[in-house]
């Protein structure tokens, strides 16, 4: 038994609300009508391909990459292509975003539907980056960085650790433990995937204390496929922020300012190997993921497998809610984004759909700071968000910058923890703004 | 209507007030110990620093600063208990009150409130009893366990006092007789301030604190263990009785300091390197003032004076930024 490992700065426990790690995924079947947004991802919008009228079958590549930081879109549904036009996501804010009516699921002739699990890796690192681009794969932790990139190694540079991120340390988000329990051995075999692009010395899956099931489900598969291991890494927050995850396993620091590949790390999320093994191995481009769907106001939370635009509303009605709706957020509830649209669509990087009561949805008041320096203990970074708060309000930037607000991973750590209630958060994520605009 | 809020969407339960809560709590044993030996005296001075420190606040704000009253955030109720237990049981209650108006006006209020003030209130307050009134303020009455009416001012002294009074006059046998053995001191059976007398309903109000996290162990630790360390290098080193290294650790205000008033939140470092700083100043300035000044007891001026170099500590013991590490 291997010892279990941690991030060493910081770090917190909120209550976990894994309300549906023993719920087993459910397809959510296809809607009447999708909107699939071009832009899922961090980069570019992908240029849309399509146009009114036009029939497309799932899988069908809608819009294609627009430079190397972009990802291509595929259809999610067969049918007919209605609209192509701007939008409102789930922040309120307009997007281009194409809108598919619903007739049948006709799929894609070379997309292998069956169940059998492809074991053995034949593409090349090469063919690998190149499916990979193809499929429209981003990284699906939440971040929506689109992984060819990731997975190109820079000159000079030498991958020593491939860390699978199993951790999921957001509250009541459950969908890559659903995903490590039912598909273990099709993510390891992801990952071998990812490791012989990579040609990384060591490929670990890091998973937390709290999933005992996919810790012994992961440990099974790696003893089938071999080339892989399991390490278990503590229940704290934010163990699977990738820095953290980085120092948990390897021991090393990624330098301020620096890329993970600068400590020889690269990491990746669970969903995203499983999203690689089902593109390289049966020839699937991404358009369907796993979505958990909890929070304090639904009858019965669960986690579903949903296809890319399916609109949000359509998922809350599947699980059901208990009163009337107070709060919307897309992922978790430390650094997920309350909405404002329930017919948001679910994209490539939504993790989970938390819905809250009304009165779990209010700030509390804040109250004047008593320096107790909980915001300093929890910080991951190292940071002192108390004094980052007090500098940006007198509008001290440069100041700000010197103790290394950018470093900030807007963890949110400082302000969940902060007994006066001040959104330090904010201001960090102010000073990162006003800082780089300044650049 | 959907609300919508920045991140994150929970919290601590943990807040101000139920921080403040547990400081109180930490602190009842000591006074009940402080009422026990010292009588109804030491309740009734209790009652009055509270009250008036409450009053204090509230008025102050309602009128002075025109906000919000902060009284319900409990703070002047832990200022008013730390204010009492610095001071002997037979105070006159308008000496109390003066001292109310000290540590809330002019050392809270007046930096602007709660998290403000650079020098703890409490300290202040009592610091200003101590140079304005020094006979009430060393005046302290003999110990008597459950006689309520225990208003016999028959002077004892500290054990400090004692021990100050003592260099070279007395001879070591005699100082022996003259204070009080462990024992007592550790149960608080000892003349003094009384909310300092009792060595442990202080370490169980500590320990309260830990246990709940409201405090860090590194200030009560480094500080007790600098002193603890300079006092027996030297009662050794230089073999001078009046510096027996248990007897200093158990008297005076070094547990109610180092435990409660070195701890205060607002006049304390940030980073644990800060605190450490922070408690080994305080250490060595209640060494040096016990064993060179004219006063017998040397925490409160420590405390105070080391408060006074907290913001220069928070600028340059910075916690270590990550991706920062020194090759």
């Amino acid at each position: 038994m291997k010892k279990i490992k941690t991030f060493t700065i910081g770090g917190i426990h909120p209550d976990k609300f894994k309300l549906s790690s023993d719920i087993a995924i459910e397809d959510a079947g296809v809607p009447e009508i999708v909107t699939i947004p071009v832009k899922q991802h961090i980069g570019a919008p992908a240029k849309i391909l399509v146009g009114k009228g036009d029939k497309v079958k799932v899988g069908t590549l809608v819009a294609d990459a627009d430079g190397i930081i972009s990802a291509d879109v595929h259809s999610s549904v067969s049918g007919e292509v209605i609209k192509v036009e701007e939008t409102e996501t789930g922040s309120g804010y307009p997007e281009k975003m194409i809108t598919i009516k619903v007739e049948g699921d006709e799929w894609e002739e070379d997309i292998d539907r069956t169940p059998d699990i492809v074991s053995e890796i034949t593409a090349s690192a090469e063919d690998i980056v190149n499916i990979i681009r193809k499929s429209g794969i981003v990284g699906m932790g939440g971040a929506g960085f689109p992984t060819p990139v990731k997975v190109t190694v820079p000159q000079g540079k030498n991958v020593d650790y491939l860390i699978l991120n199993g951790i999921e340390c957001e509250p009541y988000l459950t969908a890559d433990d659903r995903l490590m329990q039912e598909c273990s051995e099709q993510i390891v075999i992801g990952a071998k995937i990812l490791s012989k692009a990579l040609n990384a010395k060591k490929t670990v899956i890091a998973v937390d204390e709290n999933k005992p099931n996919a810790i012994k489900t992961l440990k099974k598969a790696v003893g089938i496929h071999k080339g892989v291991s399991v390490q278990v890494c503590a229940t704290k927050y934010p163990q699977g922020a990738e820095k953290q995850l980085i120092t948990a396993v390897s021991g090393r620091e990624v330098p301020s300012g620096g890329l993970p590949i600068d400590a020889g790390c690269v990491v990746q999320n669970v969903g995203t190997a499983f999203a690689i093994y089902e593109a390289v191995q049966k020839n699937k481009p991404l358009f369907e993921r796993i979505v958990t769907v909890s929070g304090d106001d639904v009858e019965k939370a669960g986690n579903f497998r949903v296809r890319i635009g399916t609109p949000s509303s359509y998922l809350i009605e599947k699980a059901g809610q208990k009163s009337e709706i107070g709060k919307i957020i897309f992922g978790g509830p430390m650094m997920g984004i309350a909405g404002v649209n329930l017919n948001a669509p679910i994209t490539k990087i939504s993790s989970g759909i938390l819905i809250l009561k009304d009165e779990s949805a209010y700030k509390p008041e804040v109250s004047p700071c008593i320096r107790c320096a909980t915001c300093v203990d929890v910080c991951p970074q190292g940071l002192e968000p108390y004094m980052i708060h007090s500098l940006i309000r007198n509008g001290e930037y440069d100041e700000a910058e010197k103790i290394h607000v950018l470093d900030c991973i807007e963890c949110g750590c400082c302000a969940y923890s902060c007994p006066a209630r001040i959104p330090l958060l904010d201001y960090c994520k102010l000073a990162k703004y006003e800082i780089r605009k300044k650049k | 209507m959907l609300k919508v809020s920045t991140a994150p969407h929970m919290y601590t339960p943990t807040n101000t007030v139920k921080i403040m809560q547990d400081v109180i709590i930490s602190l009842i044993p000591a006074g009940l110990v402080g009422i026990a030996i010292f009588g109804l005296n030491a309740l009734i001075t209790i009652v009055t620093a509270v009250v008036g420190c409450v009053a204090m606040e509230y008025v102050a704000c309602k009128y002075i600063l025109k906000v919000k009253p902060s009284t319900k955030d409990l703070s002047a109720i832990v200022t008013g208990l730390l204010l009492a237990y610095n001071l002997p049981c037979n105070m006159p209650i308008w000496m109390t009150l003066i001292g109310c108006f000290v540590a809330i006006i002019i050392a809270k209020v007046a930096f602007g409130g709660i998290g403000k003030n650079l020098f703890n209130p409490a300290l202040i307050g009592r610091v200003f009893l101590f140079i304005s009134f020094p006979i009430q303020m060393t005046t302290w009455v003999e110990p008597k366990l459950f006689d309520f009416m225990n208003t016999d001012a028959s002077t004892s002294a500290t054990t400090l006092g004692i021990l100050k009074h003592a260099e070279g006059e007395i001879s070591a046998s005699n100082l022996t007789s003259l204070i009080p053995d462990y024992t007592d001191m550790f149960l608080g059976y000892t003349g003094g301030s009384m909310g300092e007398v009792s060595a442990i309903a202080l370490l169980l109000g500590l320990f309260y604190l830990l246990y709940r996290r409201v405090v860090s162990w590194h200030i009560p630790f480094f500080y007790v263990a600098t002193f603890f360390a300079l006092t027996s290098g030297f009662y050794y080193y230089t073999g001078d009785n009046s510096l027996d290294p248990v007897t200093h650790l158990l008297s005076g205000g070094l547990f109610l300091g180092a435990f409660f008033m070195a701890t205060d939140y607002t006049t304390s470092p940030m980073s644990k390197k800060g605190k450490i700083i922070f408690a080994i100043g305080c250490g060595v300035l209640t060494f040096v003032i016990r064993r060179y000044s004219a006063y017998p007891e040397g925490v409160s001026f420590a405390i105070l004076i080391m408060n006074a170099f907290v913001p220069l500590i928070d600028k340059f013991a910075r916690p270590r930024a990550y991706g920062t590490r020194r090759k």
